[in-house]
This record gives structure tokens, C-alpha cells and sequence, in this order.
């Protein structure tokens, strides 16, 4: 168990460390999320107040896009120089490969939520309140993101035309996480009444449900040849 | 399978079988009842009038799908434990039928919702989870046609129908708590226990006989995968047959000629 994390964050850290000499994140995702959040704009009336009803679906919606390239290049970079096979002649255990992933993942998503948390409050006037649930959501939601996405992203890469399809299997199974965190986050931003928590509750079975089902099925997807 | 291997000398040309004329003629019958019963016998209901007679299809088919899907993913399971090529195929014809009566239920749901509220959709509950769940094993069935490696094929699907199956019940929790509260409760997927009695029985007479029209389809769209593969495996030999005998062939006509085995 014990080394089972230790491989699983020495991974993680191997991802981050390429994320930060490629900067694919910054350069990339960063840059497409806040255009997707300016289109947005565009689409609907900025002046009529729909922006700002509209604040936490319309971060979900760009951090689940954007989770989406996130979860692509987590991958690409194991196909491209065949990598895959290294990780699986390596001897380490597929839940440990799986969970780095899904650490190097939430790193990355984090991070693109802070800087889209300040591009919603600066562009759509949001204020940001109910700190403590507002965290608790966000984490619980990025957790479970990640987890469903590193499963994806494996199972992606192992298919013909894989990269294309991910949205479209990916997508619909983070319904229920897209639901729960913009209520949640309504909540926490004073935008609706009644408790957050269920909505974080919920958010919390999702993440650990697909852990637990990562953890155990990345085995048989990591070791078809 | 292997019964149906081991019986014939020749390989089976159709998925018809003894098991499936009874079938089909039980599933025929108890259609044919339930029409009787649904349209004609049941009375209308006090509140929802008429319109109730859709819950006759709408109830059965939508249970219909949640029980395939469950197959789905229990096959799944059993076909990453054992490997056999039984069970994957059980999974995936399991879960094309499943989608087919997820049509069926958003479609049905739709033409409900015409009748009572005067629009096709509205967010509400049901529909709204069907249709995403809709989406999720259309997923499944698109990775079904990627051309693939069976144990690649089988390997990943195995892993969807899980993890689709696990986002059912999470899935309808979320929709219900963020539409429940906008939506009064409607009779649509759910059984009302104060029903009267020929409507509740009809409602059951309904379930039965489409759960014997799964069977049915399930079984011939199983055998229907089975003979795809065989089909796939014979074409395959036929392909090799073909370069071995091209490379005796032009094996003659020098040493550069004779590599056409592939």
C-alpha cells in the first residue's frame, strides 16, 4: 500500500515535472478556458445579468472541457513514445500508475480552477463567498473528474480513434458531477437557498466510487497488449 | 454455445432455434394481451385520464433497459474475471438491446409529454436522466464498432459497462434532487401502489411480457454476435488461405516473389 503511493506520486511528479518544461497546460488549456468563458460572453447578453446567474454552470462547463484536453494530453504523452509498455514492464502496480495520474490531474485542474475562479469573478462580476463549501465542492468535483478521467483517458488511448471519442464518453458520466458542483457552487456563492452539502455529498460518492473503480480496473486496461 | 456448436455438423445459418419460436410466440401473445388490457379493458385513471395508458409501455420499457444494462455489467465483470468469449458478447448485445428500449422510453416519454404539457421536452426527471444515460451506452456501442482486437474490444467495453452501470444510480439522484424541486412528481416511472386494480394489473401483465420480448431479442442478438465472429474468424483464415496460395504462386517465379505470406 505503502508503495503503491510512493510509485503512484513519484508518476505524478514525473507529469507535472513534463507539464512544466512542455507548458501545454499554461500555454494550451489555461488560454483556451478563458476564451471558452469569453464566448460565453458572446453567446449570451452580458449586460442583461444572465452571465451572472449563470456563473457556476458556465465554470463547470468550462472546466469539464477543458478537463477533457487535460485528460488527452495526460496520455498522449504515454502513447506517443510508448511509454505504456515501459509502465507496464516496469513492475509497477497499474493502481499505483492510475492514481498518479489522477494526483498529476487534480494538480493541473486546481490550478485551472483558481486562475478560472478569478477570470469568472473579474469578467462576470461574481462575488465569491461560502468559502468552506464553495472548497469542499471544487475539491470534491476534481477529484472525481480526475478519477473518471484518468479511467477514460487509459481506455482512450488504447482505441483507434480514441482521442475523439473521449469527449463523447467522458461527457455524458460527468453529467451528475456537472449537476451536483454548479448547485453546490450556487449554493456557496448565495445564489440559491437550502444546503450545499448533499450536493457535496454526492460530489464525495462520486470521487470515491470511481477511485475505487480506477484503482482496480486499470489493471486489465494497462496490461492489454 | 457449445451446444450449438456440438449439434450441428454444419455450421448454424440462423439464429432461430426451438427456444426462440417460444419465446417470440409467448412475447407475441402477451403484446397482443397487454394492447387488449392497456387500450381497451383498463380504465382511464381519475387524474391523468387517458394518458395513462402510456405508463402501460413506459414502465415496462424503461425497466426493461435498466435490467439489460445491469446484465451488461455484470457480464462485463465476469468477462474481465474468465475471458470467455461468451460473456463479452452477452455484455454487448445485452446493452444494444438496452438502448433500444432506452429509445423507446425517452420516445414514449416524449409522446407524453405532448399530450399532457403540449411540448415534446421538458426538463423533468425521467427524461432527462434516460437521455443521458441514453448517451453514456451509445458510448459503449460506438467503442462496440471501433475495429479492434477482440480482447481489446472486450477489455475496454468490459471496463465502460462498469463504470457506466455505477453512474446510474448517482446519476438519478442528481437529476432528481436538481429538477424534483422545480417539477411536482409525475406518475411517469413510477408505479403508483394506490393504482386500481385492472390498472395495476395490467401494468404487471405489461412488464412480463416485455421482459419475455428481451429475452427474445437478447437471444437472437447474442447468436446474431456469435455468428458475426465465427463469420470474422472464417473470413480471416480465407484472407491467409489467399497470400499463402498467391505466395506458391509467384514462388516460382523467383526468391522475391515467394515473401507474400503475411
Amino acid at each position: 500500500m505503502g508503495r503503491t503511493l510512493r510509485d503512484a506520486a513519484l508518476l505524478a511528479a514525473k507529469d507535472l515535472r513534463l507539464e512544466r518544461r512542455a507548458k501545454v497546460a499554461l500555454g494550451q488549456m489555461l488560454p483556451f478556458a478563458l476564451l471558452v468563458l469569453l464566448l460565453f460572453a458572446f453567446a449570451l447578453d452580458p449586460d442583461r445579468g444572465v452571465l451572472e446567474r449563470a456563473t457556476s454552470g458556465l465554470f463547470w462547463v468550462t472546466v469539464l472541457f477543458t478537463a477533457v484536453l487535460a485528460v488527452q494530453r495526460a496520455f498522449a504523452v504515454e502513447v506517443d513514445d510508448g511509454v505504456l509498455d515501459a509502465l507496464r514492464l516496469s513492475g509497477i502496480a497499474p493502481a499505483a500508475v492510475f492514481l498518479g495520474k489522477v494526483g498529476a490531474l487534480v494538480v493541473e485542474l486546481v490550478v485551472l480552477e483558481v486562475v478560472l475562479g478569478l477570470g469568472v469573478a473579474v469578467l462576470y462580476d461574481a462575488r465569491l463567498e461560502g468559502w468552506g463549501l464553495l472548497a469542499v465542492v471544487a475539491a470534491a468535483a476534481t477529484v472525481g473528474i480526475a478519477a473518471a478521467g484518468a479511467s477514460y483517458g487509459l481506455l482512450a488511448a488504447r482505441l483507434r480513434q480514441g482521442s475523439s471519442l473521449l469527449p463523447l464518453l467522458l461527457l455524458p458520466l460527468l453529467a451528475p458531477v456537472l449537476i451536483a458542483a454548479t448547485r453546490g457552487s450556487d449554493v456557496a456563492l448565495g445564489r440559491e437557498t437550502g444546503s450545499g452539502w448533499p450536493w457535496a455529498a454526492l460530489l464525495g460518492v462520486f470521487a470515491v466510487a470511481y477511485l475505487v473503480l480506477g484503482t482496480v480496473l486499470f489493471r486489465p486496461l494497462l496490461e492489454e497488449t | 454455445m457449445s451446444a450449438l456448436a456440438a449439434d450441428r455438423t454444419a455450421a448454424p445459418t440462423s439464429t432461430g432455434s426451438t427456444a426462440t419460436r417460444v419465446l417470440g410466440a409467448v412475447a407475441l401473445v402477451g403484446l397482443a394481451a397487454v394492447a387488449l388490457f392497456g387500450l381497451v379493458i383498463s380504465p382511464p385513471d381519475a387524474e391523468l385520464g387517458e394518458t395513462i395508458r402510456i405508463l402501460y409501455m413506459h414502465v415496462p420499457t424503461v425497466s426493461v433497459a435498466y435490467l439489460a444494462f445491469v446484465i451488461t455489467a455484470v457480464a462485463s465483470v465476469a468477462y474481465l474475471w474468465k475471458r470467455t468469449e461468451f460473456w463479452d458478447l452477452l455484455a454487448a448485445s445485452s446493452a444494444e438491446v438496452g438502448v433500444v428500449f432506452f429509445a423507446l422510453t425517452i420516445f414514449n416519454g416524449m409522446m407524453w409529454g405532448k399530450v399532457t404539457w403540449g411540448v415534446f421536452w421538458r426538463w423533468e426527471p425521467r427524461l432527462v436522466t434516460t437521455t443521458v444515460l441514453f448517451l453514456t451506452y451509445i458510448g459503449y456501442l460506438v467503442v462496440r464498432s471501433i475495429p479492434t482486437e477482440p480482447r481489446t474490444r472486450g477489455t475496454v467495453s468490459a471496463v465502460i459497462g462498469i463504470m457506466a452501470v455505477v453512474n446510474i444510480p448517482i446519476t438519478h439522484k442528481a437529476v432528481d434532487w436538481w429538477r424534483g424541486l422545480h417539477q411536482s412528481r409525475t406518475v411517469l416511472g413510477t408505479v403508483d401502489p394506490e393504482m386500481q386494480g385492472s390498472q395495476l394489473f395490467t401494468t404487471y401483465l405489461s412488464l412480463t411480457a416485455f421482459m419475455v420480448l428481451f429475452a427474445w431479442l437478447l437471444v437472437h442478438r447474442f447468436r446474431l454476435a456469435w455468428l458475426g465472429e465465427r463469420a470474422a474468424e472464417q473470413g480471416l483464415e480465407a484472407a491467409l488461405a489467399d497470400r499463402r496460395a498467391e505466395g506458391q504462386t509467384s514462388g516460382s517465379a523467383g526468391p522475391a516473389g515467394g515473401g507474400a505470406t503475411a
